[in-house]
């Protein structure tokens, strides 16, 4: 069975990260889809998803991204992705996800971008 | 003819997804024997777990009693993966492919499996048969 877990932790200045950890495939992301709403029910908007324990992605879990984007920025927030390794970040490419989000290297590229908004 | 030495294998899996980490590692570790590089191997991976989605989903309506044939064929310097159910005809050779600028202005959600199968594998072919939809793709060893 796939693995995935995810961990929430709170930064200074009202951001919070989603630490993803294993793999991320039609069974799992209902796990992501539960962290990404209780975020959007807490009005937290400021989210950096760090991806560096993140093994795996499938269409299923860019879907995920997809569904809470326009929430997230709707409440002038975003969503941005960071520390994902190579493997991962090339199927984010393949698709031209880079075109709709912030993905970075490190997160605290993405946290730096977010207390210079 | 050496070249032409033929390897199968096959995996057949119930149709749930929490099955899809076991067919993920089956086709992995049968591209890594291969010659397949890690990148390749993953996305090898990702069109398989793509195909096998959309059967247990739209193929069988989520039934997780039902049965999806993994069939790994070596022919030459083709690696090709030959994926069998019974469920719903599905005719993806009929879906275009999407454009991603339109895709993000609107934030569309789903749609992407058949075109993340398109993008990674050289070859991708649907066929209906009147008991089964087999899928047949193919990456090249390079």
């Amino acid at each position: 069975m796939s693995d995935f877990k995810v961990h929430i932790r709170e930064r200074a200045n009202n951001i919070y990260v989603l630490e993803l950890k294993g793999y991320l495939d039609a069974h799992t992301t209902p796990t992501l889809e539960e962290a990404f709403q209780k975020m959007l029910n807490e009005k937290k908007f400021r989210i950096i998803v760090n991806c560096k324990e993140m093994s795996y992605i499938s269409s299923a879990g860019l879907g995920v991204f997809m569904a809470f984007i326009e929430d997230v920025r709707a409440g002038n927030g975003d969503i941005k992705l960071s520390d994902m390794s190579p493997k991962v970040f090339n199927i984010f490419d393949l698709l031209g996800f880079p075109m709709l989000y912030d993905i970075v290297k490190l997160e605290e590229e993405a946290a730096k971008k977010f207390d210079a908004q | 003819m050496a070249n032409q030495q033929t390897y199968k294998s096959t995996l057949t899996i119930p149709s749930q997804t929490e099955r899809l980490n076991d067919v993920r590692e089956f086709v992995a570790e049968l591209a890594r024997t291969h010659g397949f590089v890690e990148d390749d191997i993953n996305k090898i991976a990702i069109a398989v777990d793509e195909a096998c989605t959309n059967i247990i989903k739209h193929g069988y309506a989520y039934a997780p009693d039902k049965s999806i044939v993994i069939d790994i064929v070596r022919k030459g310097n083709d690696f090709e993966i030959i994926i069998s159910d019974n469920g719903k005809q599905f005719d993806a050779n009929a879906i275009h492919s999407p454009d991603m600028k339109d895709y993000f202005a609107h934030y569309r959600r789903g749609g992407l499996g058949v075109y993340l199968m398109k993008r990674i594998m050289d070859k991708v072919e649907f066929n209906l048969h009147s008991d089964k939809n087999v899928l047949r793709m193919i990456k090249t060893l390079h």
